[in-house]
């Protein structure tokens, strides 16, 4: 009897053994085998006079074509001036940085900080990791590397808490940017230049009727987030950028009960009667984006980025011609104003090697350094002065306005509102879709928004 | 001791000191076991585990663990006591399962009671302010409760009714039987996702000069009128559109579920009925359909669990549109977009309570009848 419990328990340890070794199989995709593990494995001593390199973890999502180019240029100028740091790319894919960050999140509250990361400059970073007590004030180095004296004076509140700076924004994208088809316009006999004489909404939507009775589609949209972009844009094209920095001020300047809001809400309306009906079963942006480089749709409000999936080379890009296949413009109602959004690093609180972060900042905020990563990227520097021959026609137009336009910063992509506040507009925006838009759901959907404010704790309630 | 008549469950306890069999080799076999495994975690409790540059420490960890706990089993095998041999053998699963299913349950259950919202942990007693909420102030979640339900009665209706119709064919004894159960069942192996992006480039509600998919075959063969906007369709009959394609992946596992039950059922019993003289249409009605009720009911159960959880097909099919939220979309959201933890921790919680309504009784059930056995 017990020779078949002894079988029975070698032949268990015989079974385990196998599962334990087949565990031992090829890890995880490189890229995200680095932030699971341990902590990383310090380089191997090497028995000569130089000391080894001390690793510096960088965290990021940047590992699509372009931004992953952009970030290995970066770290190629911090290799050339900091020999004695090596960076640790712990970049993690997917979800367009939904993963990484939620492995971010736990990695912070397991005390296992990376030694900077990627976070979007404004309240993503001050409601999720100033809040936590997570990141350090960045005041003295923007002081002692003159960092703060090349950004846009109207940026730095915007990525501040209580006057201190928080983040070292590598790259600029542009949210309120329209693209659009010069052939159709042509052919729907539409001569109001885009560039110019779209002053308020109400000339946008002249010439999207202009358009609609052409038999093609004015405005196209994509996935249910490229709704969020353009409510955001349509809301500065009403107001303006001084009454939307104040919807989001604590306690808000702009009340969002106003008038003003509530003609935002209208015209989201209005443009949102112009788009293609099958908007939301649409994967993402692109496709919307393509709409009007096919010519079946005339306008398109869309990010930056854009431009590089027109302009790009395949199987990355479309490859096509600008100001003849596809053009672009500001949002209506928006000349003058220039909606960001940014990504950036930040110094964290207990950051494990110190003095290899701060090298990292230095290079992310210097012009080397921000002239290695943009271009590739196809967003456009932080600094104002870098050398401009190295960009893109669009971006050179977007790096004039950087200087000289109001800066405001974007909803969707977690400039102004903290994470929790940006998703409750969002289901607001959402449910308005879903509803008739007529005055009962707006008034409705503006009630939904003073609500989402006072869950946040910015409104009274 | 007693007789043939002594209830089964009985058994007779043997105190542990009167059948210690010391098996000497056994005995040293596990001690070395034991030494090796102890001897193994405490080295690399101190140093990290390198084997060509990856970092193998847990897994040595784990394999020491092991070891060590294969020669305590085998000292308890010396007892010759089969219930703590058995309860020692289980020991490991019970405990990992207690931590990490049921611990972490009562986890999510203490935040979803708490105000956690951001990065930093906040587990300020909220009560059931969470859960208040959810059913008062969120028309999202009313959404959410009404799409699951069109979803779970059109699927398992659709299910239960496709899957029977397709068993019924398949027990009409064709040539080919097995090879046309193989191509219905197939579908059940993919993913929902891709059979969600599939499906929604085939339901594509796009008109005019964009139209693709099944639209296109519509109005190519002329059947302008069947041109539908299929899941954009306003509500709440956009959501009976996502049932085609979960439909059309697990008809196939019904169908199986079915044929078993159907073949259960005796030929004798066929054929004293064909010889009373009823029509094989009878014999389905009135002898086959009331035997295969505990078939429905298992599949019922199945079909219902996996609806009540829905999430990556209407995610690949709806790309987190609001109009064909449900539940597990929502929790998704709130808890990593919107850093709303004791929200998201509500929803599951709700989501696990919605699930065990459904099986629960039909597990006590299961193991009452089994024990009567």
């Amino acid at each position: 009897m017990y020779s078949r419990k002894v079988n029975f328990a070698l032949f268990s340890l015989l079974i385990a053994a196998i599962l334990v070794l087949s565990a031992c199989g090829p890890a995880a995709t490189p890229t995200a085998a680095p932030v699971t593990q341990a902590p990383a494995t310090q380089a191997p001593v090497v028995p000569t006079a130089t000391p080894a390199p001390t690793p510096v973890e960088i965290f990021s999502w940047w590992v699509g074509p372009g931004e992953a180019d952009g970030l290995a240029a970066m770290i190629k100028v911090f290799n050339a001036q900091y020999p004695q740091y090596t960076i640790v790319n712990a970049a993690v894919a997917g979800g367009a940085g939904t993963n990484a960050k939620a492995v971010l999140a736990t990695r912070l509250q397991a005390n296992d900080a990376p030694d900077s990361w990627q976070a979007h400059a404004g309240q993503e970073t001050i409601a999720n990791y100033v809040t936590a007590g997570q990141v350090q004030p960045l005041d003295d180095f923007f002081k002692s590397t003159g960092f703060g004296a090349v950004l846009p004076p109207t940026l730095l509140p915007l990525i501040s808490k209580d006057g201190h700076p928080y983040s070292v924004p590598v790259n600029i994208h542009r949210s309120n940017v329209l693209w659009y088809n010069p052939k159709v316009l042509a052919a729907a006999g539409v001569t109001a230049n885009p560039k110019t004489d779209f002053k308020t909404l109400n000339d946008f939507f002249a010439v999207c009727d202009k358009i609609k009775a052409a038999g093609k589609v004015c405005l196209s949209l994509g996935a249910p987030w490229t709704a969020i972009h353009l409510f955001e844009n349509i809301m500065i094209g009403t107001m303006g950028a001084d009454k939307w920095n104040g919807l989001w001020t604590t306690p808000p300047t702009t009340d969002w009960n106003s008038a003003d809001v509530k003609a935002g809400i209208a015209n989201f309306a209005k443009a949102l009667s112009y788009t293609n009906s099958d908007a939301s079963t649409l994967p993402d942006w692109q496709t919307a984006s393509k709409m009007v480089s096919d010519g079946d749709a005339a306008f398109n409000i869309m990010g930056d980025w854009a431009y590089g999936y027109f302009a790009n080379p395949a199987p990355n890009g479309l490859a096509l011609k600008p100001h003849v296949d596809f053009d672009w413009a500001v949002a209506p109602g928006t000349y003058g104003i220039f909606n960001f959004l940014s990504d950036s690093f930040v110094l964290p609180v207990n950051a494990k090697h110190p003095d290899g972060t701060m090298a990292w900042l230095t290079v992310a905020a210097s012009k080397a350094g921000q002239e290695a990563f943009n271009p590739l990227k196809g967003s456009i520097c932080a600094r104002t002065d870098c050398d401009q021959s190295l960009f893109s026609e669009y971006s050179q137009d977007a790096a004039k306005d950087w200087t000289s336009n109001v800066v405001v910063g974007s909803l969707m992509h977690g400039v102004v509102a903290a994470p929790a506040w940006a998703n409750s507009i969002g289901t607001a925006i959402g449910l308005f879709q879903a509803s008739k838009m007529d005055a009962a759901a707006q008034a409705d959907f503006q009630k939904a928004l003073v609500a989402a404010c006072s869950s946040d704790g910015t409104c009274a309630k | 001791m007693g007789g043939s008549t002594e209830p089964p469950i009985l058994k007779e306890r043997r105190p542990m000191y009167r059948k210690f069999k010391l098996n000497l080799p056994q005995f040293i076999l596990a001690i070395a076991l034991i030494v090796l495994g102890l001897s193994t975690d405490f080295s690399l409790s101190r140093t990290e585990l390198d084997v060509a540059g990856k970092n193998l420490t847990s897994i040595g960890l784990l394999t020491g663990g092991v070891i060590f706990y294969v020669g305590i089993l085998l000292i308890i095998s010396m007892f010759q006591n089969e219930t703590i041999l058995s309860i020692a053998i289980l020991f490991p699963s019970m405990v990992a399962i207690a931590i990490f299913v049921y611990g972490f349950i009562g986890w999510s259950i203490r935040v979803s009671l708490s105000k956690w919202k951001g990065l930093k942990p906040d587990f300020t007693w909220a009560g059931l302010t969470q859960y208040v909420n959810l059913f008062h102030n969120d028309p999202r979640f009313i959404i959410d409760i009404r799409n699951t339900a069109v979803f779970t009665v059109g699927f398992i209706a659709g299910c239960l009714l496709l899957g029977l119709a397709l068993a019924i064919l398949l027990d009409q004894k064709l040539k080919g039987e097995a090879i046309f159960r193989g191509i219905f069942l197939f579908p059940m192996s993919i993913s929902f996702i891709a059979s969600g992006v599939v499906w929604g480039w085939l339901m594509n509600p796009a008109t005019g000069n964009r139209i693709t998919g099944i639209n296109l075959i519509f109005q190519s063969l002329g059947l302008k009128s069947l041109i539908s906007l299929w899941h954009s369709t306003p509500q709440p009959w956009g959501m009976a559109f996502t049932v085609i394609p979960a439909v059309w992946q697990l008809s196939g596992f019904t169908m199986a579920l079915y044929m078993g039950g159907i073949r259960s059922v005796s030929e004798d019993l066929r054929e004293a009925a064909r010889v009373d003289g009823a029509s094989e249409f009878q014999i389905y009605r009135y002898i086959i359909f009331p035997m295969l009720q505990p078939v429905t009911l298992s599949a019922v159960i199945i079909l219902g669990h996996m609806s009540l959880k829905i999430f990556d097909l209407i995610v690949a099919l709806g790309n987190k549109d609001i109009r064909l939220d449900v539940p597990g979309i929502y929790m998704w959201t709130t808890t990593f977009d919107g850093t709303n933890y004791a929200r998201g921790a509500a929803i599951g919680i709700l989501m696990l309570v919605s699930v065990a309504i459904l099986v629960v009784p039909y597990l006590v059930q299961n193991m009452r009848t089994e024990t009567q056995l």
